[in-house]
C-alpha cells in the first residue's frame, strides 16, 4: 500500500535532478533495492505509468536493480549471504546477527535527454 | 539532442526522513520524549496508551496523537475522555503516518506543556516499518492472540525498533503462544531488543514499562 507515497518521492527526486540538468525528457530511471526492504517492483511500476503522465517523466522506463541481504553473525563473525530472510549464522547457527546489506532503497540515476 | 546520464544516489525516502529529523529537533527543543507505537488493528495500542495516561498523569504532562486511516474519532475521544490533549490524524486511507503528518499534528499542541507525546501509529505492521516520524523510541505492541509466528511473518516491523510490547499476557493460558519461538524470532531480527510482557487487563507487567517510560521522560526533561 506505501508503494503509492514511495513513487511520488521517485517521481519528485527524478523531477528535481532533471530541472537541474536542464533536460527535456527523462527516458530511464535506476532504483536499487535492497532484498530486505518491502517494495514491490510491479506496484511501483504500476503507480509510476499513472503519476509520471504529463511530466519531464513520462514514458520513461523504470529499472531495478536488487542487492542481496547480506548478515554478520555477532557470535563467530561469518558473514554470509542470506537465502531466506531469517536465516541464523550457518557457521555456528547462532541468531546474533547483523545486517549488512540488503535494507537499500535509493535512486540511483536517471538518463535525460537535452 | 545530447543523452546524458546523471549519477543521483539519493535515498528515496530522503525527503520524509528529513522532516522526520526537524520533527525530532522540535521535540529535543520543547524536551518532549515521544515515541511511535506501531502494532497490527487489535493489538491493544489504545488500551496500553489508556493505561499508561491513567499510570502517569499525575507524574508527568502527556499527549497523544491518533494515527487512523479513517474519519473516526473513536481512539481520541477515549483519550481526551481523561483530560488529556489528543490530536487526530486521518490519513484518508493512507497506510501509515509520515514525517509531514507528524509535523502538521504537532504544530497543533502546546508544546511547552508536554513532556511524553505518544503517538498511535495506523494499525499495520508492514507499511509503518518504512516511514520514519520523528520520535526517540519505535515501539512494536505484538500480542498473545496475534500467534507467536508474527516475527517471522513481518519481519521488518521487528527490526528498526527499540523497544517491544508483548500484550495480553493473561491469555497466555488459554492459547498455543510458544513464547521461546517468539522470541528467538525477536532475536534474529533485533538482537538484545527489550521486551516488556504485559497486561492491560490484570496490570501484570505493566509496571515495567511504566518505569521505561519514566526513566526515558527524566533524561529528556533533564537534558
Amino acid at each position: 500500500m506505501h508503494e503509492l507515497a514511495v513513487t511520488e518521492s521517485i517521481l519528485s527526486i527524478a523531477q528535481k535532478h532533471a530541472a537541474k540538468a536542464n533536460a527535456s525528457k527523462v527516458t530511464d530511471i535506476y532504483i536499487v533495492i535492497g532484498k530486505l526492504s518491502s517494495i514491490v517492483d510491479d506496484s511501483v511500476q504500476f503507480y509510476w505509468d499513472i503519476i509520471s503522465q504529463d511530466t519531464i517523466c513520462e514514458f520513461s522506463t523504470l529499472h531495478f536493480e536488487r542487492i542481496s541481504a547480506r548478515f554478520i553473525c555477532l557470535n563467530c563473525s561469518t558473514e554470509y549471504e542470506v537465502a531466506a530472510e531469517m536465516m541464523p549464522c550457518p557457521n555456528c547457527q547462532s541468531i546474533h546477527v547483523k545486517v549488512l546489506a540488503g535494507e537499500e532503497f535509493y535512486l540511483d540515476s536517471i538518463e535525460i535527454e537535452r | 539532442m545530447i543523452q546524458q546520464k546523471v549519477q543521483i544516489v539519493e535515498k528515496i525516502l530522503d525527503a520524509n526522513d528529513q522532516i522526520a529529523m526537524q520533527n525530532q529537533q522540535n521535540l529535543d527543543n520543547h524536551q518532549i520524549f515521544a515515541i511511535n507505537i506501531m502494532a497490527s488493528p487489535g493489538a491493544g495500542k489504545t488500551s496500553v496508551i489508556l493505561k499508561t495516561i491513567q499510570m502517569l498523569q499525575d507524574k508527568m504532562r502527556i499527549a497523544v496523537i491518533e494515527g487512523d486511516t479513517a474519519a473516526v474519532t473513536i481512539d481520541a475521544d477515549k483519550v481526551s475522555a481523561l483530560g488529556v490533549p489528543a490530536v487526530q490524524i486521518n490519513t484518508g486511507g493512507q497506510c501509515h503516518l509520515d514525517a509531514s503528518m507528524l509535523d502538521r499534528a504537532i504544530s497543533s499542541l502546546d508544546l511547552q506543556q508536554i513532556d511524553l507525546l505518544i503517538i498511535e501509529n495506523v494499525g499495520n505492521l508492514i507499511c509503518p516499518a518504512s516511514f520514519k516520524i520523528g520520535t526517540h523510541a519505535n515501539v512494536v505492541i505484538a500480542s498473545v492472540p496475534e500467534g507467536d509466528d508474527k516475527p517471522y511473518k513481518y519481519p521488518n516491523i521487528y527490526r528498526g525498533i527499540d523497544t517491544l510490547i508483548l500484550n495480553k499476557t493473561d491469555l497466555l493460558p488459554y492459547i498455543d503462544f510458544r513464547k521461546d519461538y517468539f522470541k528467538t524470532g525477536i532475536e534474529l531480527l533485533n538482537p538484545g531488543l527489550e521486551i516488556f510482557e504485559l497486561s492491560c487487563k490484570t496490570e501484570e507487567g505493566f509496571s515495567n514499562w511504566i518505569n521505561w517510560l519514566k526513566s526515558k521522560v527524566s533524561n529528556q526533561t533533564n537534558r
